[in-house]
């Protein structure tokens, strides 16, 4: 029985354990609504091209835009055919246009003639992608790690407080409790973002979004190991402040400042994601490197070796802060009477196993 | 030679929490195949040494050795423990941490199923195997901690108060495993408060006061060395004439039954030939000691 092997087991545990939690599959199934919906109600809702009522003469150009076209004897027929709500808009004579309280775009479009766009950028972003994908990131991000940090402190503060910890600790290294609970923690967290990611681009293949993808695929593939390090790094706080308290109820005091360090970043990059400079600062800083940098990636202002760089800066800082979470829950482990200090926790080398 | 190498040793162990020193020199020994009382007040010591045995505490100094090799991790999985803070998950099945706590003792997924099994029928719980350890009573949680220690087959047990929130069956159930497990040839170290259940079941008896080891040894080899010896005289009219005799100390004189302790050296007969002499002598008897008194005697 080693380290490695009593990890695994006590993964195996929290995982089963999580997966029978019905709070748990109900949030999950609640992300996977909400990304199934985001990406295929859109364009259902947007209804497709308009329909049009006109008079057969002028119906040439209009087929050809790709829009419904129902003909119409005169003038008259097609208002009277916008009024009772039959098409969405209508063309007459003039040529005028006629439509209910919105003016029908795309029929505007078919019968105008449009100057030829030249894109001196063409990797700009469509607006709205560039607002969304940001916040859809750093929410993700922001979440997941909130969840399941939490989860990790109250299974922590669980062992503690019924304290079964004693047999634990007596049986495997206290290492092994703290890494399989980590273990643990990440493959749900990942398990649930990938779930959600599948859903999300089944979503968009599925309704009209797909133009997308091929622009988010980069960006995805660099926040997968900007999130799984930048989990471990929350985890370890979360860890660390679960073991200072012994009941369930206790754990608000010690939660504030780890819940800070990952708000703070969250909010950080959502209002300032189009100033160039603070993202660039962003993107470095570990607390808010899982979000910015790859969002500087998705909107194309980082070089090549900027995400490397940020990548093992978070890489140091997450071990940095495993090790002294792993130092603190083992001194905080076994005192099981009242909250104990970070300092407390710090100086008590016990834990032989 | 298992008597002599099977021996759980504390060896000169010392802690401090802080300025307070928690134990101070504790030795002493655990021997295969009997059951070691560990007896003091509140705060003398005893969860603190049991932690240390186990390793879920460090010693400042000293160390303790099984079989005549220092304590290494691999060799305390195989120990069973029973802390005195009782705990298991509330929201798992008994049957399933319990597999799960062999797992962690290093057992096969089988083994460890196959050892729950019996030990859930050993303890009369065979039947709530599978309902949430928070749904039983509080006797029946009790059960489960003892499946809980024991599901390994443990070289050593170490059981901190294992018979605390017992009701009288489930002390027996217990009682009788733990005994089996002794015969079987495993060191047993319990403490307990209650005096009356260490006395019934132990064979080795190690009392700690204030950190410091008073007396460890075999109970009735104890029980000579710290208590004077005491006879029970019953006789026909008031024995209260017994408080003159020399080298008498009553202990306790109801009309005509007294108890009474001798002083070191002095013999019982005399005091039977002046009983004698006065009337007839229904009843005279030696007297054992309970060990509440010896624990008196050594830990005061």
């Amino acid at each position: 029985m080693n380290t490695v092997q009593a990890t695994r087991l006590v993964a195996a545990r929290e995982i089963r354990v999580k997966l029978r939690d019905k709070t748990f599959l109900f949030s999950t199934l609640f992300f996977l609504l909400i990304a199934a919906a985001a990406t295929i109600l859109p364009p259902l809702l947007s209804g497709g091209p308009s329909t049009v009522a006109v008079t057969e003469q002028s119906a040439g150009p209009l087929r050809a835009a790709g829009l419904e076209v129902r003909t119409v004897p005169d003038d008259r027929a097609a208002e009277q055919a916008v009024r009772d709500d039959e098409v969405d808009a209508a063309v007459v004579s003039g040529p005028a246009v006629l439509a209910m309280d919105e003016a029908p775009d795309d029929v505007v479009a078919a019968l105008s003639s449009q100057p030829q766009v030249r894109l001196l950028d063409p990797d700009a972003l469509d607006p709205v992608a560039a607002f969304l994908v940001p916040f859809v990131f750093a929410f993700i991000f922001y979440v997941t790690s909130q969840v399941f940090g939490v989860q990790i402190a109250q299974s922590i503060i669980e062992e503690k407080q019924t304290r079964i910890v004693e047999i634990l600790a007596a049986a495997v290294p206290v290492r092994a409790l703290l890494a399989g609970k980590m273990v643990a923690g990440t493959v749900l967290a990942l398990g649930q973002i990938v779930l959600v990611a599948l859903v999300a681009v089944a979503g968009m293949a599925f309704g009209d979004g797909g133009g997308l993808l091929p622009l988010l695929g980069p960006a995805i593939g660099w926040f997968v190991p900007f999130f799984l390090v930048g989990f471990v790094l929350v985890a370890a706080m979360w860890a660390a402040a679960g073991a200072l308290v012994n009941r369930l109820e206790d754990i608000g005091g010690v939660s504030t400042p780890v819940q800070l360090a990952v708000m703070l970043p969250f909010f950080a990059v959502i209002f300032l994601n189009d100033n160039a400079t603070a993202m660039r600062v962003l993107s470095y800083v570990p607390f808010s490197a899982p979000t910015a940098m790859p969002l500087r990636l998705f909107t194309g202002d980082a070089a090549l070796w900027e995400p490397v760089l940020a990548l093992i800066l978070l890489l140091v800082t997450a071990v940095a802060f495993l090790l002294a979470g792993a130092r603190v829950y083992q001194g905080a482990l076994l005192r099981t009477n009242g909250r104990t200090s970070i300092r407390t926790a710090w100086r008590t080398r016990e834990s032989v196993g | 030679m298992l008597a002599v190498t099977s021996v759980l040793r504390l060896d000169g162990v010392d802690r401090s929490f802080g300025d307070r020193q928690a134990l101070k020199n504790v030795s002493f020994d655990v021997v295969a195949g009997r059951m070691t009382g560990f007896v003091g007040g509140n705060g003398a010591g005893k969860t603190t040494t049991m932690r240390i045995i186990l390793g879920v505490l460090a010693a400042d100094a000293g160390r303790v050795t099984w079989r005549g090799a220092p304590l290494a991790p691999e060799v305390r999985r195989r120990f069973g423990y029973m802390p005195e803070e009782r705990g298991l998950y509330p929201k798992m099945s008994v049957r399933e941490q319990v597999v799960y706590l062999g797992r962690l003792h290093g057992m096969t997924l089988a083994a460890a199923e196959r050892a729950t099994e019996a030990l859930l029928e050993r303890v009369g719980l065979a039947e709530r195997g599978g309902d949430q350890l928070e749904t039983l009573s509080l006797g029946n949680q009790q059960r489960a901690q003892i499946a809980a220690a024991l599901v390994h087959d443990p070289e050593v047990l170490v059981l901190d108060e294992p018979f605390s929130g017992l009701d009288p069956m489930a002390v027996d159930t217990v009682v009788g495993v733990l005994r089996e497990r002794a015969a079987a040839g495993t060191p047993v170290l319990f403490s307990s408060h209650q005096l009356d259940v260490v006395e019934r079941l132990c064979d080795d008896l190690v009392i700690i006061a204030d950190g410091v080891i008073r007396a460890a040894g075999g109970r009735e080899e104890l029980r000579r060395t710290y208590t004077s010896p005491r006879f029970e005289l019953v006789v026909e009219t008031d024995a209260g004439w017994l408080r003159d005799q020399p080298g008498v100390t009553l202990v306790d004189l109801d009309g005509a039954r007294a108890v009474f302790d001798l002083a070191a050296g002095a013999d019982e007969q005399p005091v039977l030939h002046a009983a004698l002499a006065r009337g007839p002598v229904r009843s005279f008897r030696p007297v054992s000691p309970s060990l509440t008194e010896i624990f008196r005697e050594v830990a005061q």
